[in-house]
């Protein structure tokens, strides 16, 4: 296995929530991502989805450090840029580029499309002042619009062509990864397959490597090989696309994907298993102990408010004994001591339950 | 069975300073009581718009409707603010798509429950309040008499949107219009409202219609499907059918365009070019400049003619505006291979 | 809430007393010669001398500051060179050095005029803003709207002087202008001051509409209204109890800083109508250097600038509900 080009390391990001005057006293904290460990092969393309809340969007912050982590590493390229300055992240924000849901707000208004990604070009040297215009024609056309448009203004485009200004914009640093935060759901369906379809087109003839995230489960089956379920900050089960679809071992993977809405349905597939949950997401103020879903869990035991499962591969996985106290079982020296060594953890499918088993297994499985 | 609400020939306009923003043209549908109709269409087709018109929430001062709309054949189009007060709520009620900003943030839920049915009914507050607390339970709201005094932010998204159910359930309206009520939701909150709409309506009976741009909700929820294309009814008939084996190019291209979570990832099909202006609608068909299908219809017929909405196969139900017949449609097949 | 009110009135009294430093340091240490103005023409070296003891003027800077504040908390002891002692009780702000009276006193007599015109004031300009802004905003584009945002404009366009002016040479209608406390007779009272109020309202009233329409044309674009309108009630209520409720809010705030800002800056009203209000005492007091009397008038407006902002913090919670305290 070659070496990833992108690596978190046990990442968390606390916000603190902030009190107001001189004397107040906050000390609450929102544990937005709380230990999420993610590798990125090069011209991989990850997935990551969950609920609101659920910490996906803040790991793609991270990752563009455009926010600093409270902990952890994040390796590019064999460089722990995690905690590296606004001067030693320079040539770093070249390679990793960043692309946003809302094509309406993140282009400025004021600016032509020349400008705008002639901008990203000149911000990293990437050419010669005399061959911009011939590389921005040049980016516009890859992105599917017409480079005689370079003097227009954004809001001359319709909402998919700024999409496409956005991704001209993100390519104009030659990137090796972008993240994609969302870059499909504010379009309406027809253009939001239009997108998707130039994304895997740049995917494959740029070999540029993707993390990729979104709520909406069919759009990251579509584009993503491996994909990460994250919960409440933490990433509750991941493995490559297919596994992870077609046999979910962990109970929010099968509520989740049970819960989208399948048009198969009406054109005589038979129905999933139905897996309701109740109620909603807990805050990530006060997560649960133990395993965060436990509230939510139908397979909920003693041992699930006590012990933190760990990120395994599920038949490797054994239910711990109860640790004398709570708090062992969640160092970072417990974890990582067990997970499995690299090469399997990369070809598998890891789930963070004690209780991990495929979707035709019986609903409450009796720890071994 | 004779519909409880009918629209005929419906045509909702906007006048503006850049011309006639023409949002609904010429809309025709009708619905029993017991059956949920999904409109689906993208932004602009003209689904919410139409929605609005029947419950008569457009400003008259900047909206030019003509037509019929026929709820319990009261007819709506031109009805007296005084009537339409009488109607609205009690008749018909709406749930919208985002419950965090259509509940009043000043009032407690409650209240807005409350004022919802003592708007139709002459009761005491203390009659109110047991009522209001009788429909949170019945929309699942745990611990109701305690959550009927607070705050919608003191609620999650799914519950505000069991609150809007349960407030326009309040007076048993024979007609709910969900205008996209679970997009703002997650999937799993989702999944459970879905649920409690289809529980609700066949408890209480009523016709519902459900706007939505997502098919699988649609396949979900709805008994039969209109799918609507820049401000136009192109297609309609029971959802199996219009799912399965769409008539028009535009559903089954819709239809092309959606990732699935089951089945095998095949390559997207999207349709090609965006939806047109309002203020500029293509003439012919509306939707003939993105149409592939085009020129299999003989002179150019689809840029010059409009092509009205019937059955075009055996079966009645089966509504298309299309010129395409016969063997020519071939694409209803095409995506048959590739189910799951 | 009790909990918050209490740290906010800390980190308040923190930031007068940062205010009455800087003024000390400004007023006091500056070069000027109050001990001179106080002795007047015919002044013997010993007299001035004799005064700047008494006045504690020959005291290191640190110490008279000290002095001061310990007269605001505790009250202080002015003794003169024979020997006579004056006891000045808390809050002693000192002595008027024109006028001879404690500080206190005058600011406690200047204090009731001032709030009389500023809250008699704002009730006018509040009331017929809000209304005004309000059916502008239900009927906006129709004439009543375009009349009312044209008058507001040319009504603000006027320097509020001219405005004062124009009332007090006109308006002869008008009862004369004067100040008699309201628990002597609040019939005098309320006449007195008509003027005055109806020239802060009037000048007021403009702005006030404007932030009300405005508002209000906010609200009732969201959601929530259109959700009561589907729900069946009249358009009546849902202006004046849906829309009302949430478009004043913002207004509220508004109207708050404006009564603190009022309150410190009534000079023009004052001097117009020849009401004897905090403006018009400090005014009197910068012309004849009448330190003591200045300090004390910058020491109230910070006060009431910082109380008012609580003030309107709190109001706040009970108009919104999601905003909570603490």
């Amino acid at each position: 296995m070659s070496t990833p080009l992108l690596e978190l390391d046990d990442v968390t990001m606390h916000f603190r929530i902030k009190g107001d005057g001189l004397f107040s006293r906050g000390t609450n904290k929102v544990r937005a991502v709380d230990g999420v460990s993610l590798t990125l092969q090069p011209g991989e393309t990850l997935g990551l989805v969950g609920e609101s809340g659920c910490g996906k969007s803040t790991t793609a912050r991270l990752i563009t450090r455009l926010l600093e982590p409270t902990s952890g590493k994040i390796n590019f390229d064999g460089t722990d840029i995690a905690h590296l300055s606004e001067r030693q992240l320079r040539p770093f924000r070249r390679q990793i580029q960043l692309i946003f849901q809302d094509p309406y707000s993140s282009l400025n208004p004021r600016h032509t499309v020349g400008t705008i990604v002639g901008t990203a070009l000149r911000t990293h040297d990437m050419v010669p002042k005399s061959g911009e215009l011939k590389r921005v024609q040049e980016l516009l056309e890859m992105v599917g619009l017409n480079p005689e448009h370079y003097n227009r203004y954004p809001h001359e485009f319709s909402g998919g062509q700024r999409q496409r200004i956005g991704i001209a914009r993100a390519l104009a640093a030659r990137p090796k990864v972008i993240v994609a935060d969302e870059p499909v759901s504010a379009l309406d369906v027809s253009i939001q397959a239009q997108v998707m379809n130039l994304l895997e087109n740049l995917r494959s003839e740029l070999g540029i490597a993707f993390v990729f995230i979104a709520h909406d489960l069919g759009v990251v089956r579509h584009f993503c090989d491996r994909v990460a379920v994250m919960y409440l900050g933490r990433v509750v089960e991941e493995g490559p696309r297919d596994a992870l679809y077609e046999q979910p071992h962990h109970p929010y993977t099968q509520a989740l994907l049970s819960a989208v809405p399948d048009i198969g349905v009406v054109r005589g597939v038979p129905p999933r298993e139905r897996i309701r949950l109740v109620g909603d997401v807990p805050s990530p103020v006060n997560p649960p102990s133990g395993c965060r879903f436990r509230t939510r869990c139908w397979k909920v035991q003693d041992i699930c408010a006590t012990a933190e499962p760990e990120l395994a591969i599920p038949a490797l996985v054994r239910p711990p004994a109860v640790p004398e106290s709570p708090a062992t079982a969640v160092t970072p020296d417990a974890v990582s001591a067990s997970v499995p060594e690299p090469a399997a953890a990369m070809s598998g499918q890891l789930t963070a339950c004690h209780f991990a088993a495929p979707p035709v297994a019986p609903v409450v499985a009796q720890p071994a | 069975m004779t519909p409880y609400l009918e629209i005929t020939d419906l045509q909702v306009e906007f006048p503006t300073q850049d011309g006639t923003v023409r949002a609904v043209q010429g809309l025709s549908y009708a619905l029993p009581l017991g059956r949920t109709l999904a409109i689906v269409g993208e932004s602009g087709s003209g689904k919410s718009v139409s929605s609005m018109a029947v419950m008569g929430l457009h400003d008259p001062r900047s909206t030019r409707i003509t037509g019929s709309i026929k709820v319990g054949g009261k007819e709506i189009v031109g009805m007296s603010e005084r009537n339409l007060m009488a109607f609205r709520g009690a008749d018909a009620s709406m749930i919208f798509q985002d419950p965090q900003s259509s509940l009043h943030p000043y009032f407690t839920i409650g209240d807005q429950i409350m004022e919802s049915y003592r708007a139709h009914h002459r009761v005491s507050r203390k009659t109110a309040k047991a009522r209001a607390i009788e429909m949170l339970d019945r929309v699942g709201i745990p611990n109701p008499g305690r959550r009927v005094d607070q705050y919608p932010h003191e609620f999650s998204g799914g519950m505000r949107q069991r609150a809007m159910i349960a407030m326009a359930l309040v007076n048993d309206p024979k007609l709910l219009i969900a205008d996209e009520p679970t997009t703002a939701l997650d999937v799993t909150v989702q999944a459970q409202i879905l649920d409690l709409i289809a529980d609700l309506q066949r408890d209480f009976g009523s016709a519902v219609v459900f706007i939505t741009h997502d098919l699988g909700v649609v396949a979900e929820i709805a008994d039969d499907v209109l799918v609507m294309y820049a401000g136009n009814a192109v297609e309609h008939g029971p959802v199996k059918q219009i799912l399965g084996t769409p008539l028009h190019p535009y559903t089954w291209g819709l239809l092309e365009s959606i990732p699935a979570v089951s089945g095998t990832p095949g390559p997207l099909h999207p349709i090609p070019g965006s939806p047109p202006s309002l203020l500029a609608v293509p003439n012919g068909c509306a939707f003939h400049p993105r149409c592939e299908f085009r020129d299999r219809v003989a002179d150019g017929l689809c840029g010059e003619k409009l092509p009205d909405l019937v059955a075009r196969t055996a079966d009645p139900d089966r509504l298309s505006r299309c010129h395409l017949t016969g063997p020519d449609r071939i694409f209803e097949t095409d995506i048959l291979p590739r189910l799951p | 809430m009790l909990l918050y009110i209490l740290r906010r009135l800390a980190s308040a009294i923190s930031v007068v007393i940062v205010t009455l430093v800087a003024s000390f340091a400004l007023f006091f240490l500056a070069p000027t010669d109050p001990a001179g103005v106080i002795c007047g023409n015919r002044c013997t070296a010993e007299r001035l001398e004799a005064i700047n003891e008494s006045l504690d003027l020959d005291q290191p800077a640190l110490t008279q500051i000290g002095l001061y504040m310990k007269g605001i908390v505790v009250g202080r002891d002015y003794v003169t060179a024979g020997g006579v002692v004056t006891e000045c009780s808390a809050p002693c702000l000192g002595y008027s050095y024109t006028l001879g009276q404690p500080v206190t006193k005058m600011l406690a007599q200047a204090l009731p005029v001032t709030m009389s015109i500023v809250f008699g004031g704002a009730i006018v300009y509040f009331f017929v803003g809000v209304i005004t802004g309000t059916l502008a905003a239900k009927h906006r584009g129709s004439p009543l709207d375009k009349i009312t945002v044209g008058g507001s404009l040319l009504i603000n366009s006027v320097p509020y002087f001219v405005v004062a002016l124009l009332v007090a040479l006109y308006a002869t209608v008008l009862p004369t202008s004067a100040y008699h406390p309201f628990l002597d007779n609040p019939v005098l009272w309320a006449s007195g001051l008509l003027a005055a109020w109806l020239t802060l309202g009037l000048t007021n009233a403009a702005s006030y509409t404007r932030y009300s329409r405005a508002s209000m044309i906010e609200t009732l674009g969201q959601d929530y209204i259109r959700t009561a309108r589907s729900k069946g009630i009249s358009e009546r209520r849902i202006v004046y109890r849906h829309g009302v409720r949430a478009a004043l809010t913002p207004v509220i705030t508004i109207l708050g800083l404006d009564i603190a800002f009022q309150l410190t800056n009534a000079l023009f009203t004052e001097s117009i109508f020849g009401l004897p209000g905090i403006g018009l005492l400090t005014l009197r007091a910068f012309a004849q250097y009448d330190l003591p009397v200045l300090m004390g008038g910058v020491l109230l407006g910070s006060v009431v600038l910082v109380l008012m902002n609580l003030v309107v913090d709190v109001v706040y919670t009970f108009l919104d509900p999601r905003v909570r305290l603490g």
